[in-house]
């Protein structure tokens, strides 16, 4: 007997209520929205739950989508899989923009500690109870956050690239 | 000597500040890496030890961070390989591939049959080339080095036939969108043929040489042994999973590119323990050949390598200066200038070390909006201080070899 999505649904809905919505099967993957105070509770939950059972955290990261709203312009994207049934689910939860921060799920998942660095390195999403939130891949003494939207891609002061030199010019291309 | 090496907030400097071994002795720092010669990486390990035994280890990655995920963000698709490349080099096919399926799942692009068998050829190939790799680099590092030498050649074999197939040897670039660049040559046929005739005679003396050997069992067994529940804990994949017990696989779980019509057993360990990670790609191997051979058996007849796909797939090059619609659309496909849906995909292919995941979020632009690699050797390097506590210096050294972390998909 597979793990249906409609389970998976009632089964949230019923424990959580309002914290969870957006339910859709996105492709090969079912996939809803959270919210972001209610994260550590709806993991949890899924994990131990002796039906859901998704045991597994493949996969956590960010994305910033500067367009949203600003209580919605970071998001934390989990990836869950039940090895069992073998489901999987995709779970998001929007955060703020201007301080973007969510509880840890590190007591939950060990492997989350390093996705969660990783994720506070390039979108500077603030893990609150992280053990060691740190830099990760880029260097410590780093200030911005390289995935932001707004981070360019190459040193604006570059000389090298300077597009007159390859006969460009506003007027031309 | 230890303030010379760590600044003195340093957690570990505070560790030997306060504690004094009963017979007197000091706790010392040593730091491995970031370029020793027996990490085969770029990795720095900044060890706590007492005498020759790791009390506790603190790992820095980073080193060739190149930010695959930003670049990607600026380029349009289909040239998003080369940057899978360079990921788990020694395994590139499997990533090419793994992001052309992405994205043929994001297009929903049937590949024809032939084609997929190509590419499952072509992927356990380089699960071969990975776990070569991966258990001669650990007999060298036990003092074997004649075991290495023997099968580092079969290495070149396969890259011949990637030169064959693509052009390329190391970073492949490998495929297309539906399927393949060129059909393969009868060269590449041919060269596939004698590896397998050669290569299991190899393989069978290297077992030999290491599966029963003193030496190695008492360098590997019960060294760097992690249990299931821990390694699912850290997110453990792929060989280095399965060494433990559990025989979670990709390409059984959800199959991809027809694996579904292969008979292959899925090898596991027991104990997790270094040998047993060394058994269980030993096994492996003998399984990628028998995919290969029934991939070879089963081939579809005709000369179909990919999809008619005319909106994502280049025309030849003398229809592009002959003929006016496949000018048009090459030049759309140059320029990024193809109908991308808006979606969300998630797609997982077993990797050399285990599941590789490429998360993809397209905006229906010609650049992806939001690319996440899920690399398997960043997500189980993180047990590695966990792994190598109260082991030897030396044991250390086994146990990153045979965990099989590649410093380019460790730091993308």
């Amino acid at each position: 007997m597979a793990l249906e999505n409609t389970a998976i649904q009632e089964k949230l809905a019923a424990t959580f209520a309002e914290d969870v919505f957006n339910f859709q099967q996105e492709r090969d993957i079912f996939s809803f929205e959270m919210n972001a105070n209610n994260n550590t509770a709806i993991i949890l939950f899924l994990k131990n739950d002796s039906e859901l059972r998704f045991h597994f955290l493949t996969d956590l990261c960010g994305i910033h989508y500067p367009e949203n709203p600003i209580e919605k312009q970071f998001a934390v994207v989990y990836h869950m899989h039940n090895w069992y049934e073998n489901k999987r689910i995709r779970i998001k939860a929007f955060i703020n923009g201007s301080t973007p921060e969510i509880k840890t799920i590190s007591n939950i998942f060990l492997t989350s500690n390093w996705m969660e660095r990783e994720t506070y390195d390039f979108f500077g999403v603030n893990f609150i109870g992280h053990p060691q939130l740190k830099r990760i891949l880029n260097m410590d003494e780093m200030i911005s956050f390289p995935m932001r939207k707004e981070f360019p891609m190459e040193d604006g002061g570059r000389t090298d690239k300077d597009d007159r030199f390859f006969g460009r010019t506003i007027d031309n291309c | 000597m230890s303030e010379l090496l760590l600044p003195p907030e340093h957690r570990y400097a505070k560790i030997i500040k306060e504690q004094l071994n009963e017979d007197g002795n000091e706790l010392s720092i040593l730091n491995l890496g970031p370029t020793h010669p027996a990490t085969h990486g770029i990795f720095q390990n900044i060890l706590l030890m007492d005498g020759e035994r790791i009390l506790d280890a603190e790992p820095t990655i980073g080193y060739i961070h190149r930010a695959f995920e930003k670049i990607a963000e600026n380029r349009p698709f289909y040239q998003i390989t080369p940057l899978t490349d360079r990921m788990n080099y020694c395994s590139s096919p499997i990533n090419n591939m793994g992001w052309w399926m992405t994205l043929e799942k994001l297009l929903n692009i049937e590949v024809p049959k032939r084609a997929q068998y190509l590419r499952v050829i072509v992927m356990e190939l380089a699960r071969i080339t990975d776990h070569l790799i991966c258990n001669s680099i650990l007999g060298v590092d036990t003092g074997a080095y004649t075991g290495f030498l023997y099968v580092f050649q079969f290495r070149e074999k396969v890259y011949e036939i990637y030169e064959e197939i693509c052009g390329a040897r190391l970073t492949t670039n490998m495929g297309r969108i539906g399927g393949f660049e060129r059909d393969w040559s009868p060269e590449a046929f041919r060269k596939l043929d004698v590896f397998l005739e050669e290569f299991p005679v190899a393989w069978k003396e290297f077992e030999n040489l290491f599966e029963r050997n003193r030496i190695f069992i008492d360098r590997t067994v019960d060294v760097g042994a992690i249990s299931a529940e821990r390694a699912m804990a850290y997110g453990f994949t792929g060989p280095n999973l399965r060494a433990t017990g559990v025989d979670y696989d990709v390409r059984v779980a959800q199959p991809y590119s027809s694996y579904e019509d292969f008979d292959f057993k899925v090898p596991v360990g027991k104990s997790g323990d270094t040998y047993d990670r060394f058994c269980v790609r030993n096994a492996e191997v003998w399984e990628s050949l028998s995919i290969i051979r029934q991939a070879l058996d089963k081939m579809p007849e005709g000369n179909e390598y990919h999809a008619e796909v005319p909106d994502y797939y280049l025309p030849p090059k003398e229809d592009v200066y002959n003929n006016m619609e496949s000018l048009i659309y090459h030049f759309k496909i140059v320029m990024g200038e193809v109908p991308v849906p808006v979606a969300e995909i998630y797609h997982p292919v077993e990797g050399g070390n285990g599941e590789l995941g490429f998360y993809l979020v397209t905006d229906g632009s010609r650049t992806p909006y939001r690319l996440h690699f899920r690399r398997p050797c960043f997500i189980y390097y993180q047990a590695y201080p966990e792994m190598i506590k109260g082991a030897l210096l030396s044991d250390a050294i086994v146990i990153l070899s045979s965990l099989n972390v590649i410093a380019g998909e460790l730091d993308a």
